[in-house]
C-alpha cells in the first residue's frame, strides 16, 4: 500500500465544491508536487491529509490508517479532536505564513513538539533540535525570537519543528509563496536535501523548477480534480490536457 | 557660482538668521495651570482639617484591618472572576450553541446589573430562600453562609467575571488562527494547544484591561460597606463616628487607596513587560 492513498476526496465550504473526488497515491520516499492554478483545490486537498479540514466524502489513508477516523468492526469512527492529535504527531506541515510561535524562540519552536506532545526529556530534545536547526543552516539563531528572523529564516526553523517529531510524511502549502524572491532559493535548498534523503513529501508550490528537478511526480489540479499526473518531464514538458497545457504556457 | 547667491533683500545664504517658533501661549497656559494648582493648595493649607491628625489615621489598626479586608475581598473578587471569565470565554467560543447561548446570558445579566444592586440582592438573599440545598449533598442555612463578606465577593466578583468573559474572548480571538494550525499540526491536543500556544499570546491582549478592571474592583469594594463590610471605608467611618474628624480619616482612606492602586499598576506594568511583544 502506497503511503498516502486518496480516493474521491471531496470537500465544500458552503455550497461551493472546492473538491471534486481527488484520487492520488503518494509512494514511500516519494515526492509529489502539485501544480495548478489557484482556487484549484491544492492546499485545500494538503490541509485534508492533515485533517486539519474534514472532507465530505471519499477517504484518505495514510501508512493504512484512515485520516480522521479509528476503523474497528467494519466501520469507521469519527476521531475525537485529541485523538486526531495523535494522528498528527505522524504528518509534518509547513506553511505559507511560517505560524511559527512568535513568543518561544527558533530552538524551543522545535523543541516544542518532542517535549509537550511526545512528553520527552528536555536534555535529549535540545540535542537533537539544535541538530536539527543545523541541519536547516540557523545552528547560530536558536537564541533569536520568529520576528528577529527573516522570511526565509522562520520558514526553515518551521521546517526544523516539523522535522522534530520524525514524520513519516511531509506537507508543504506554498511554502515559498509569503517569501521575498531572493530568499526563496535558501528554503527550496532544505527542501531539495530533505527529498535527497528520503522524506516522502507533497508540495503544494508556484516553483516550477523546484517541481522539476526535485519531484518524482507532479499533479495537475483544476477545479477540485486531479486533471493529469505523471513524471515532471512528462507533465511539465508535454501536457496532454488543454488546462495543463494553458497554465504551463502562462507560468514557463 | 554659489557664493554670489543672494536672496532678494541681497543676503547671502550663509548670513541668514533663523528665528525658531516661538511658544508664548504654552507659557501662559502653564502659569494658568501652575496657579489654579497653587491656589487649591492655599485653600487646602487654610482649611478647617486637622492635617496632623491624618497619619495617625492612616496608621489606627481599624484603618490597617479595613486596608487588609480591602485587598483580600478585591483579589479574591478579581481571581474568581478570573477564573470564571475562562470558563464563560470559553463556553462563548464553544461549537455547543447551548452552552454558546448560557454565556451570552450570563454576561448580558451580570454585566447589565449595577454591581450595588447585585450585592444588596445576595446579602438579602435568605429573605426568599432559607436553606442553601443541592439535593442529597448539602442544605445550609443561608443566613450563615451568606456573609457580608460573601455577599460582596458574589457581588463584586460575578458582575467582574462577565467583564472578564469579554475581555478573555477578545484576546482570545486575538490570536491568529495559523497558530492554532500549527499546534495542530505537530499533533498538540486542544488542552495543550491553549495552553501553550493560545493563553501566552492572548495574554498580552487580555493584561491591559485586567489591570484596569482591577484597579476599579479595588475601589469597588467600598460598595460593600453598604452591608457593613468592613472594608476601608467603613473602617473610616467607624473611626470618625467616634472622632467626627470625617475629613480628616476620608483623607487617610483616600490616601490608602492610591497607595493600593498606585502597587497595582506598577504590578500591571510589569505583568505586560514580561508578556510583551518579542
Amino acid at each position: 500500500m502506497a503511503l498516502v492513498e486518496a480516493i474521491g476526496v471531496r470537500k465544500s465550504f458552503g455550497h461551493t465544491e472546492v473538491l471534486k473526488g481527488i484520487d492520488l497515491e503518494v509512494e514511500r520516499g516519494e515526492v509529489v508536487c502539485l501544480l495548478g492554478p489557484s482556487g484549484a483545490g491544492k492546499s485545500t486537498f494538503l490541509r485534508c491529509v492533515n485533517h486539519l479540514e474534514t472532507i465530505d466524502a471519499g477517504r484518505i489513508w495514510v501508512d493504512g490508517v484512515p485520516v480522521g477516523f479509528r476503523s474497528a468492526g467494519g466501520k469507521l469512527y469519527e476521531l475525537r479532536e485529541r485523538e486526531a492529535a495523535h494522528q498528527r504527531r505522524d504528518v509534518g506541515m509547513v506553511f505559507q505564513r511560517f505560524n511559527l510561535f512568535p513568543h518561544r524562540t527558533a530552538l524551543e519552536n522545535v523543541m516544542e513538539g518532542p517535549v509537550q506532545v511526545l512528553g520527552r526529556g528536555r536534555a535529549e530534545v535540545r540535542a537533537e533540535a539544535v541538530a536539527l536547526l543545523e541541519r536547516v543552516g540557523l545552528a547560530e539563531k536558536a537564541g533569536a525570537y520568529p520576528g528577529q528572523l527573516s522570511g526565509g529564516q522562520q520558514q526553515r526553523v518551521a521546517i526544523a519543528r516539523a522535522l522534530a517529531m520524525k514524520p513519516k510524511l511531509m506537507l508543504f502549502d506554498e511554502p515559498t509563496s509569503a517569501l521575498d524572491p531572493e530568499l526563496v532559493g535558501e528554503v527550496l535548498d532544505v527542501m531539495t536535501s530533505l527529498a535527497r534523503d528520503g522524506m516522502t513529501m507533497i508540495v503544494v508550490t508556484h516553483e516550477i523548477g523546484f517541481a522539476r528537478s526535485v519531484a518524482d511526480r507532479v499533479a495537475f489540479l483544476v477545479d477540485g480534480a486531479v486533471v493529469e499526473t505523471g513524471t515532471p518531464a512528462d507533465v511539465l514538458d508535454n501536457p496532454q490536457q488543454p488546462r495543463t497545457q494553458q497554465f504551463l504556457a502562462k507560468v514557463l | 557660482m554659489a557664493s554670489d547667491l543672494r536672496t532678494a533683500e541681497g543676503v547671502r545664504p550663509s548670513e541668514l538668521v533663523v528665528v525658531p517658533l516661538r511658544h508664548p501661549w504654552r507659557w501662559v497656559s502653564g502659569a494658568v495651570i501652575l496657579l489654579v494648582i497653587a491656589g487649591i493648595g492655599w485653600a487646602m493649607a487654610e482649611a478647617r482639617i486637622q492635617w496632623e491628625d491624618v497619619p495617625g489615621f492612616f496608621t489606627h489598626p481599624a484603618m490597617l484591618e479595613g486596608v487588609v479586608n480591602t485587598i483580600v475581598l478585591a483579589v479574591a473578587a478579581q481571581g474568581g472572576a478570573i477564573v470564571l471569565g475562562v470558563v464563560i470565554a470559553l463556553m462563548r467560543l464553544s461549537a455547543n450553541p447551548v452552552a454558546r447561548w448560557f454565556a451570552v446570558g450570563y454576561i448580558w445579566l451580570f454585566r447589565g446589573l449595577p454591581v450595588l444592586l447585585q450585592i444588596l440582592i445576595w446579602f438579602n438573599l435568605a429573605l426568599v430562600f432559607q436553606n442553601i440545598t443541592i439535593p442529597m449533598l448539602f442544605s445550609v442555612p443561608t443566613n450563615v453562609v451568606m456573609t457580608a463578606f460573601v455577599a460582596a465577593l458574589l457581588g463584586l466578583g460575578l458582575n467582574e467575571s462577565a467583564y472578564m468573559a469579554e475581555i478573555v474572548r477578545a484576546g482570545l480571538s486575538s490570536v491568529d488562527s495559523g497558530q492554532t494550525e500549527a499546534a495542530k499540526s505537530i499533533g498538540m491536543t486542544p488542552m495543550t494547544t491553549l495552553r501553550r500556544v493560545v493563553l501566552p499570546q492572548a495574554m498580552r491582549v487580555i493584561i491591559p484591561p485586567t489591570g484596569n478592571n482591577f484597579i476599579n474592583m479595588i475601589k469597588g469594594t467600598s460598595m460593600a460597606s453598604v452591608i457593613a463590610f468592613l472594608e476601608l471605608i467603613h473602617a473610616a467611618n467607624n473611626i470618625s463616628s467616634r472622632n467626627l474628624e470625617i475629613m480628616e480619616t476620608l483623607f487617610a482612606a483616600a490616601a490608602w487607596y492610591l497607595v493600593m492602586v498606585s502597587l497595582a499598576s506598577i504590578g500591571q506594568h510589569y505583568l505586560e513587560r514580561a508578556y510583551g511583544p518579542r
